[in-house]
């Protein structure tokens, strides 16, 4: 399959910071991936890049199979992109801005068309002449995402695309990314809404510390880890049965090492005892991403006691 | 990109109230000078404002006179100074760039603009003035000696009223180049930093300073090169005949600052990382 996006050593360095560190990333065509990571761990500086914002200090980059920022002029009327928050001229309409934000690029037929289209996907359709300075959050997130969707690109970059979304409209743009990419746009999204990812990703890349530390398919992020969760009134008698296989136990619950959950399950309604709950191990998200990544750059501890001289 | 700009110059209401403003301060001196009748003696107050009582078709020139030292330069800090940083403070820089629209022709986009916002601001004020000054002070006693309308210019002789507007249009674009010069700069000083006001303090600073080292005998070598030296040289596009020497090197500096100062802007931003 042809990438998307492909980073060779990719590298940032602002001063004596450095964002971004030696990013090898490479997103297929056709997919919707996750990009996660701590604040400050360098997201959003990789999408900069991405889009010839900022200049690497090192590295590659490759957009849509044609170098970047070299080739931005003909690459990126085919991508869409929401950078960091939506922004858009407050003293305009939203119908305005797109307009506008639509003209200043390439020339196109159909503007008019193009406009009400994108406001109708995002839910904006009946939107009045209203200055976008009088919008809420979640009505100038809707007119970002809308202003993206302009050119129907191949591409989608989004940076938190749900912030400042109800749980409703959060459910619907994930619909609209789901049917985007449904008809062919690769959709990449960057967050830390595990949630988010976790219900509309196939793949996801976990950023730490300006590092791409995984990068790695959902499924096999959340495959069984091989033990299971148990739960039944009667606690001893399970571990008098499974002898050595019992991980873990509180209360009711105990965790068992097992690769078969059915066969464990028969094992013990052989036995006699009863179970209430038992279910395969998967590790969340969160728990990948928590094991993965340090504190976010926005947490600053002081200095322990006995370092200070 | 062009067209879009200027329909965001446009729509901006800050921009329509500095045209408004300046042209308000022209008027206000027309109205007190017509009511009281006390015209600063000649050589004294504003040029032009002892002459006009007389002749209110003289009155775009004292007008524009009146803007000219702080109140243009102020509108002009405020709108170039707002060009690029305006763009990156509201975030629609990075979408702008990334739509995408070269970062030249952003930058040109933006001059144009400028250029746009300078000739109209001096056209209004001339208009206005011209209007004010004939309606509150008539086409003059000096009529009689040129035929209708004729205006006495600054070396005695008479100028028709043809004479008079070619020259009047002389003037804008000599005084919108030179405060192109400003836009110029202020662009520059836009494309260094994320804050409008910043920028505009800094193209301020400069005309301050500029005129601060104007009068020094210190500061002589480079006082022709000054941004602010050649302001008062359309003064004699009012002579008869017109005294070209300083008009021309006033128009050379100043088109020299244009182009050094978008050169500046250029370098600066073409490789500029956008983290706004």
């Amino acid at each position: 399959m042809v990438d998307v996006i492909a980073t060779q050593g990719l590298m940032k360095r602002y001063g004596r910071v450095t964002a971004v560190a030696g990013v090898d990333l490479r997103i297929p065509a056709g997919i919707r991936f996750g990009l996660l990571g701590p604040n400050g761990s360098g997201k959003t500086t990789l999408v900069r890049m991405l889009l010839g914002l900022v200049h690497a200090t090192a590295g590659e980059v490759e957009l849509l199979g044609e170098p970047m920022p070299r080739r931005a002029a003909h690459v990126l009327p085919r991508v869409g992109a929401l950078v960091e928050g939506p922004a858009a001229w407050g003293n305009l309409s939203g119908r305005t801005n797109l307009r506008l934000i639509d003209a200043a690029g390439p020339r196109g037929r159909g503007r008019r068309q193009r406009v009400d289209e994108a406001l109708e996907r995002v839910g904006l359709g009946g939107i009045d002449g209203r200055p976008v300075r009088a919008y809420s959050l979640g009505m100038r997130q809707r007119l970002g995402i809308a202003a993206a969707l302009l050119r129907e690109p191949e591409l989608l970059l989004l940076d938190e695309p749900t912030n400042g979304l109800d749980p409703r409209g959060i459910g619907e743009i994930r619909t609209l990314l789901t049917a985007l990419n449904d008809a062919g746009t690769t959709v990449v999204l960057s967050s830390h809404l595990l949630g988010e990812v976790d219900a509309l990703c196939h793949r996801v890349g976990v950023m730490d510390a300006g590092r791409l530390v995984l990068e790695e398919d959902l499924a096999a992020l959340r495959a069984p880890t091989g033990r299971v969760l148990l739960r039944t009134p009667d606690p001893a008698a399970v571990v008098a049965e499974l002898d050595g296989r019992v991980v873990d136990r509180s209360g009711d619950r105990l965790v068992v090492r097992h690769d078969d959950p059915a066969a464990l399950n028969a094992r013990l309604v052989a036995a006699g005892i009863p179970v209430a709950e038992l279910v395969p191990e998967r590790r969340s998200l969160e728990q990948v991403v928590l094991e993965l990544t340090g504190h976010g750059a926005d947490r600053v501890d002081a200095p322990r006691a006995e370092a200070r001289p | 990109m062009t067209l879009v700009e200027l329909e965001l110059l446009l729509r901006r209401r800050r921009v329509w109230l500095c045209w408004a403003l300046l042209c308000a301060l022209p008027a206000l001196v027309a109205v007190l000078l017509a009511v009281t009748g006390l015209a600063p003696p000649p050589g004294r107050g504003g040029a032009f404002l002892s002459a006009v009582v007389s002749n209110g078709q003289l009155f775009p020139a004292a007008a524009l006179a009146l803007v000219l030292p702080v109140f243009l330069p102020i509108t002009v800090a405020i709108v170039a100074g707002d060009a690029v940083a305006g763009e990156a403070s509201a975030g629609t820089l990075r979408y702008l760039l990334v739509r995408p629209v070269g970062r030249l022709r952003l930058l040109l986009a933006k001059l144009v603009s400028v250029t746009v916002f300078v000739l109209l601001a001096v056209l209004f004020v001339t208009v206005t003035g011209y209007l004010v000054g004939v309606a509150l002070f008539g086409f003059g006693a000096d009529a009689e000696l040129g035929g209708a309308g004729g205006v006495t210019s600054l070396s005695g002789a008479v100028l028709s009223p043809a004479e008079l507007l070619a020259r009047t249009a002389l003037v804008v674009g000599y005084l919108a180049l030179c405060m192109l010069a400003l836009g110029a700069v202020g662009l520059f000083f836009s494309t260094l930093t994320d804050s409008p006001l910043a920028a505009a303090l800094g193209v301020l600073a400069l005309v301050v300073a500029s005129a601060a080292l104007q009068p020094l005998d210190a500061a002589g070598a480079i006082e022709p090169y000054l941004p602010t030296a050649h302001w008062l040289a359309w003064i004699d596009l009012y002579r008869d005949p017109i005294l070209w020497a300083a008009v021309r090197e006033g128009a050379a500096v100043q088109a020299g600052y244009v182009l050094v100062a978008f050169g500046a802007a250029w370098a600066n931003f073409a490789t500029k990382d956008v983290t706004s």
